[in-house]
């Protein structure tokens, strides 16, 4: 038979129910500031390393909200931890905290370590 | 002898209030301190939602407050405030001593000042304006830059001293976003060369015909939305002026260079409210509007008896929210003469 080169792709849906919460769960204990998030943007607005690469802090937590822990992985890296984007968040979110909390999530988990 | 009410603030709550009580037969003294009535209704050119001349509601207040039973003290302040039991007695910033027998808080709300969101620039740069400083332009007739030139795109930042806890503001003003739409609009009209952007985080069209007007704006009118918190302004050497926000729908920091910035600035307490609190003993809540005895059913009730709340000294409202706050005000002053005991 022909081989058309296609792979099984993943599809597109956030599975909300097999996803893997626990690194949010891990976070709103030690954070809870990370609930008050509304998605506005100053943060990765502001960011340096949102500006030049392809990084948004506020996708980064949106993405662990729903345990899309792939997608994070790949990119938490990318923050430099300067906390530029605590000054300007209007919901008050401690925002560098949550990536420091996210990494130390990641590096307890076997499944996750980075 | 007919029964007297205090009205201290003469903005459009005060006026309303002030008219229906001297209609209700009470003999009225309306405190106002500054040298006309009006308050924050004379900032305005035309209103939302129907886009009338704001003079027309003016004309309307002028109107039933020309009536005998009220004594109009202008340029008055407070400077002395005793309560006995169901009787009130002041004396204003001229001496003069004011008895009454129940009081009317009508003292507004005050502009929140931009300049203390520094990164926007307010007072640094020439061409960031609030929304005020706009409608101003527009009842001249003139929208211009500093330097003359008629502005060709022009960015306009929602949630400016609202929804912010960077600046001890958690409430929405729930204003803003509609007047925001209807400034776009009018930009439009003045300037059909010129682009608009409206930066916001959610929009609040919670209000009779604004989410129409939201929907004019995008049909008619071309004005563009842009979902981000803008994060800062800054001037390049052309006097342009660079934002800086995530365009978040899009997923990507986005920047832009716009000749005109205009801050929708939000609703605080009034300097003048804080001052009567104190002085009256009237509670404040943790968004320093004056707090109400009952969300639901008390809210023009005060901690003092015979003390009543009209307008925007409890939320930001708008005018017609105003009125119908201030007419509630009159009934509940009404209620309590009929039934206070001597
Ligand atoms: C940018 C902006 C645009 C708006 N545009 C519209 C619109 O298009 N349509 C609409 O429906 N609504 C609009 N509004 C809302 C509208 O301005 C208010 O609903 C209305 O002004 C509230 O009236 P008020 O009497 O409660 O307060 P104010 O207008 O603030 O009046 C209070 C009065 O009390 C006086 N005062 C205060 N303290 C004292 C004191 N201690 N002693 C004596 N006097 C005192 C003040 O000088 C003032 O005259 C807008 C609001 C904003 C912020
Ligand atoms: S702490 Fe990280 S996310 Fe925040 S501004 Fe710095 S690099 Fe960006
Ligand atoms: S600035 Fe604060 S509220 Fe806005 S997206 Fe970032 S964390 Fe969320
Ligand atoms: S009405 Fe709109 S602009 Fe004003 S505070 Fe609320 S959300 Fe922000």
């Amino acid at each position: 038979m022909e081989k058309f080169g296609f792979t099984i792709s993943k599809g597109r849906q956030i599975d909300y129910e097999s996803n893997d919460r626990r690194i949010a769960e891990y976070i709103f204990e030690r954070e809870p500031s990370f609930r008050l998030c509304i998605e506005c943007g100053g943060c990765s607005a502001t960011c340096t390393t949102g500006n030049l690469t392809q990084f948004s802090l506020r996708e980064l937590h949106i993405l662990i909200k729903r345990g899309e822990n792939d997608q994070v992985r790949q990119n938490i890296r990318k923050c430099m931890l300067c906390g530029k984007c605590t000054l300007v968040c209007p919901r008050g979110v401690n925002t560098r905290n949550i990536v420091v909390l996210a990494k130390q999530a990641f590096q307890k988990s076997d499944e996750y370590a980075i | 002898m007919s029964k007297q009410v205090i009205v201290i603030g003469g903005g459009v709550a005060g006026l309303e209030a002030a008219g229906q009580l001297s209609k209700a037969g009470i003999e009225v003294s309306l405190i106002e301190k500054e040298n006309k009535t009006g308050g924050h209704l004379n900032d305005w050119y035309k209103l939302f939602p129907d886009r009338r001349n704001s003079s027309e509601v003016k004309e309307y207040l002028d109107g039933i407050t020309h009536h005998d039973g009220i004594k109009l003290l202008t340029n008055t302040t407070i400077e002395k405030f005793n309560s006995n039991k169901s009787h009130f007695s002041i004396i204003t910033n001229e001496g003069k001593e004011l008895t009454a027998d129940a009081v009317v808080v009508a003292t507004g709300f005050d502009l929140f000042k931009s300049a203390r969101k520094e990164e926007y620039g307010y007072g640094i740069y020439d061409n960031v304006i609030t929304s005020t400083d706009l409608e101003e332009m527009f009842r001249k007739g003139k929208i211009v830059l500093s330097n003359g030139n008629v502005p060709k795109t022009i960015g306009i930042v929602h949630c400016v001293g609202s929804r912010d806890e960077k600046v001890g503001n958690l409430y929405c003003s729930k204003l803003c976003c509609v007047t925001a739409v209807k400034q776009a609009i009018e930009l439009r009209e003045h300037l059909p060369e010129s682009k608009v952007f409206c930066f916001y985080m959610d929009m609040r069209m919670g209000g009779a015909f604004y989410e129409e007007l939201y929907r004019e704006a995008q049909e008619k009118w071309g004005v563009n939305f842009i979902r981000g918190k803008v994060s800062e302004a800054g001037e390049a050497i052309d006097n342009k002026l660079i934002i800086k926000v995530e365009d978040t729908l899009a997923g990507r920091p986005l920047k832009m260079e716009v000749d005109l910035l205009v801050l929708m600035a939000g609703m605080e307490m009034s300097e003048g409210g804080k001052k009567i609190s104190k002085m009256c003993g009237l509670n404040t809540g943790e968004n320093r509007f004056f707090a109400v005895a009952d969300h639901h059913y008390g809210s023009n009730r005060s901690n003092i008896k015979g003390v009543f709340y009209a307008g925007t000294c409890t939320a930001p409202m708008n005018i017609t929210e105003t009125i119908s706050h201030a007419r509630a005000a009159v009934s509940e002053v009404m209620d309590y003469l009929k039934n206070v005991r001597k």
